[in-house]
């Protein structure tokens, strides 16, 4: 069960950090589609690893009917995340592009 | 102002999404007992569903499926189920939603039938919720003009 743990803070560690990332971009970046850009894929990797980590964390207690069954709702929840996440992303960039949101550009560096 | 917005990925995705959503709006229902969920949350999850197609799809198109009537029938059916079980229970002598009396015309003891009582509510309020929730984001996404509004843009 030990190696679950470990398993199980690596992953949680993993999405930790894209969700950092993310954020560090969402906060950095110069304009919506950069920010859409880093939010996009860090906050999607970020909670596919986080919540990964959990189902596997939810096995240590022993493998009864019961905990693999709530694993595999949380693997559910994952594969949601992971369809969702990029579509929303596209659509508010889509949304975005129709209402002319001026992409940044090199000639207008903010002073 | 009502946009005209086409995306095969969207529109995809929302086919692929629709049935899970609901199939997890009936599993919140379901388990209102118990755990955490019930009637109301679960409308809202299936107004989701619902608001999802009319987003994904132009409103013509998804009102086609899930029209204004529709809307309304659902609406008076929900409110008509919760008011009729309470109504049940006040006619078969007691008080209003005291469902242990249902056990009268149920084929149940009258802990079982307080059980099934309590899930016609609770399916009175899914599908009551369910069609307030979409006539509500319809009200908004048409600034409450429904019908003429879509008809001349369609034109």
């Amino acid at each position: 069960m030990i190696i679950l743990t470990i398993l199980a803070i690596i992953f949680i560690l993993g999405g930790v950090f894209f969700f950092t990332t993310a954020t560090i971009g969402l906060l950095r970046f110069p304009d919506f589609y950069c920010r859409m850009h880093a939010t996009g894929k860090g906050d999607t990797l970020g909670a596919l690893l986080a919540v990964t980590g959990l189902a596997i964390y939810n096995l240590h207690h022993g493998f009864s009917l019961a905990t693999i069954l709530v694993s595999i709702k949380i693997i559910f929840i994952a594969v949601f995340i992971f369809l969702a996440n990029p579509t929303a992303t596209h659509a508010i960039m889509r949304a975005g592009l129709d209402s002319d949101v001026e992409p940044w550009t090199k000639k207008e560096v903010p002073k | 102002m009502v946009r005209e917005f086409e995306d095969v990925i969207i529109q995809t995705l929302c086919r692929f999404l629709v049935p899970f959503i609901q199939l997890y709006s009936l599993y919140v229902f379901a388990h209102g007992h118990s755990s955490p969920g019930g009637g109301f949350q679960g409308g809202c999850v299936m107004a989701a569903a619902f608001v999802l197609i009319f987003i994904a799809y132009d409103l013509n198109e998804a009102k086609r499926r899930f029209g204004e009537k529709a809307l309304l029938i659902f609406c008076c059916l929900g409110v008509f189920i919760y008011a009729g079980t309470g109504w049940a229970c006040l006619l078969l002598g007691s008080n209003f939603l005291d469902y242990g009396f249902l056990s009268k015309v149920l084929p149940t003891d009258p802990v079982k039938a307080r059980y099934y009582g309590m899930a016609m509510i609770e399916l009175g309020v899914q599908i009551a919720v369910m069609a307030v929730m979409v006539s509500i984001f319809l009200d908004l996404v048409t600034r409450g003009e429904h019908e003429e509004i879509l008809e001349e843009k369609g034109a």
